[in-house]
């Protein structure tokens, strides 16, 4: 459904989308993982002809849209990292008024904006104004906008990023829901959770290079059977993972910020001696956390790149967050 | 058929949200009516000189009407990101920008028509070749609203929209013709009232409501149509260069 060969982009001196590679199959649900700045949202963009490549080919059901982008746009539909409906619109004709953009005719549009607030669990609001709408509302609003016309792709950008818990398992559902009725979903988020729940394959992409591509239930195979603890030492991270290291030569051990490291061993792991050895070289142990095998782990193994502090960078973006 | 559904909603949403307002609508009929008592009280001579001040109030109310809200509200979508959904529709960039243009050209040529009702009431309107007149009140309208969207597209700000507007009305409102014909400006001047497209659209008034026209006729229509044509098109490029990146 979607080929991407070679795609390049940069803002100036910055290198946004570097040569990137990748397929999305037909009724995939495809996910895009990557911390802020990784080039995510400028992907999408290239995608759905919100931005112009400067080298490289997009194929989407054939059609090239590295040539037309504005052929394709028909077959897909496009939810935002923000949402951009008219505040001044009820739900109701923000819908209409989307399903228009794609020329459906009246009737159609609105028996369609009507089932959908329906199944989306906003009909009580959907005569209110947009702008009054809670966050939530206005996430699932959006989303309901990208699907009015019945797209064959959906382009969703952090669709769980900013809101509460209870909305942010719904909005995942409805995913999950709309990808089961044959939509091809191209997901991007920094929720590692959440595309793991979700996907059926991932790219990693961090710096504008897709650094992994693969199917879940691989990479998560790939941490399995291996034990993996991750300790909060206080300062001094790198340090100390050498002096683990020269202690205990089978284990191996990552910092992953100033403050933490990862020790991963292929036999079961004694924390007892390793909190001893840093406490003794002078850290502070303040947690250690047994991390099951997830996507998580291969997410930090490939890309060296803490999911805590992706999620606090995102937070600090101003974008808050439930996952 | 599908693109002119899109089309016609993005008008009807844009006449709805923006232009039928109960404020734009008194801003539309207050703005013309003031224009019109100053002019009429400054010229101190009678009724009778109503028709002479007609081309200039009917200029100001289109001038005003389309640059203000076009570029406001193209700016305050742009900045809501709402925009953004318009670009991404499956329908030709030209007939997205004609959409959005669509609703102030109607605006500002239903505002050009308040003076005139006025004139009619208070004077004697039997002389004015409507044929000329109404085509021209259109192109300025749209020549208005299309620099509206050129300066919509240089802005990212609202207020900057408004202070940008400013810039090319108030010297082309004195430059055109309207209030002082251009011979009578200073010789280093004259050039810059000829690349103004209002000069072309104020001389149209002139030939239509007082038979004063400097220019042939066929020479104002077409200079006007290509300034309708240059703007609409700088206009698109821009769009392509600066929101499509």
């Amino acid at each position: 459904m979607i080929q991407v060969r070679q795609l390049t982009k940069s803002f100036g001196d910055v290198q946004a989308v570097s040569g990137i590679d990748f397929d999305v199959g037909d009724g995939e649900l495809f996910g895009f993982l990557g911390p802020n700045g990784a080039g995510k949202t400028t992907t999408i963009n290239m995608l759905t002809g919100l931005a112009r490549p400067d080298a490289g080919t997009i194929r989407i059901a054939d059609i090239d849209c590295s040539r037309n982008p504005k052929a394709a746009q028909h077959l897909m539909g496009i939810v935002p990292d923000e949402s951009n409906l008219y505040p001044e619109l009820t739900g109701f004709e923000n819908l209409c008024f989307c399903g228009s953009l794609y020329g459906m005719a009246k009737r159609d549009r609105e028996n369609r904006a009507r089932e959908l607030l329906e199944r989306f669990g906003l009909k009580g609001a959907s005569g209110r104004k947009f702008g009054g709408y809670s966050r939530g509302m206005k996430r699932k609003l959006t989303i309901t906008a990208g699907i009015i016309h019945s797209p064959s792709i959906l382009f969703l950008d952090e669709p769980t990023t900013g809101i509460d818990v209870a909305s942010a398992r719904q909005i995942r559902q409805l995913i999950a829901d709309l990808n089961a009725g044959g939509t091809t979903i191209f997901l991007t988020t920094h929720y590692i959770e959440e595309a793991e729940r979700l996907c059926q394959r991932i790219a990693f992409i961090v710096q504008g290079k897709i650094v992994r591509v693969d199917r879940v239930e691989d990479l998560v195979r790939q941490a399995a059977g291996r034990h993996v603890v991750q300790f909060a030492v206080g300062q001094d991270a790198q340090r100390l993972c050498q002096v683990a290291g020269d202690a205990f030569p089978s284990l191996e051990c990552k910092p992953l910020s100033e403050d933490s490291l990862r020790v991963t061993s292929p036999d079961p792991l004694r924390i007892g001696p390793l909190v001893r050895l840093f406490e003794e070289k002078g850290a502070e142990v303040t947690e250690a956390r047994v991390i099951r095998p997830s996507l998580e782990e291969v997410f930090v193994e490939v890309t060296g790149i803490e999911v805590d502090a992706m999620k606090r960078d995102k937070e600090k973006a101003g974008k808050g967050g439930a996952a | 058929m599908k693109h002119w559904i899109a089309f016609w909603n993005i008008l009807a949403k844009d006449m709805r949200a923006y232009y039928l307002k109960p404020p734009n609508i008194s801003w539309g009929i207050v703005f013309p009516l003031a224009w019109t008592a100053m002019f009429f009280i400054r010229s101190g001579s009678g009724l009778d000189s109503i028709p002479a001040l007609l081309p200039g109030v009917m200029a100001v109310s289109v001038l005003f009407g389309t640059t203000s809200m076009l570029a406001v509200t193209v700016t305050f979508e742009k900045k809501g990101r709402s925009f953004e959904r318009l670009l991404l529709a499956p329908i030709p960039l030209e007939l997205l920008m004609f959409a959005k243009t669509a609703g102030a050209i109607l605006f500002g040529t239903a505002n050009a028509f308040v003076p005139v009702i006025m004139a009619a009431v208070l004077s004697d309107l039997s002389g004015v070749q409507w044929g000329i007149l109404l085509p021209a009140i259109v192109l300025i309208a749209i020549s208005s609203t299309f620099l509206g969207l050129f300066i919509a597209v240089s802005v990212s700000e609202v207020f900057e929209a408004q202070t940008f507007s400013n810039f090319f009305r108030f010297p082309m409102l004195f430059l055109c013709g309207l209030f002082f014909p251009v011979a009578t400006l200073p010789f280093w001047l004259r050039p810059v009232s000829y690349v103004l497209p209002l000069t072309y659209g104020a001389d149209l008034l002139h030939a239509a409501v007082t038979r004063t026209a400097k220019l042939p006729l066929w020479l104002d229509f077409t200079l006007l149509a290509l300034f309708c044509a240059g703007l609409f098109a700088v206009s698109l490029r821009n769009v392509r260069r600066k929101w499509i990146i």
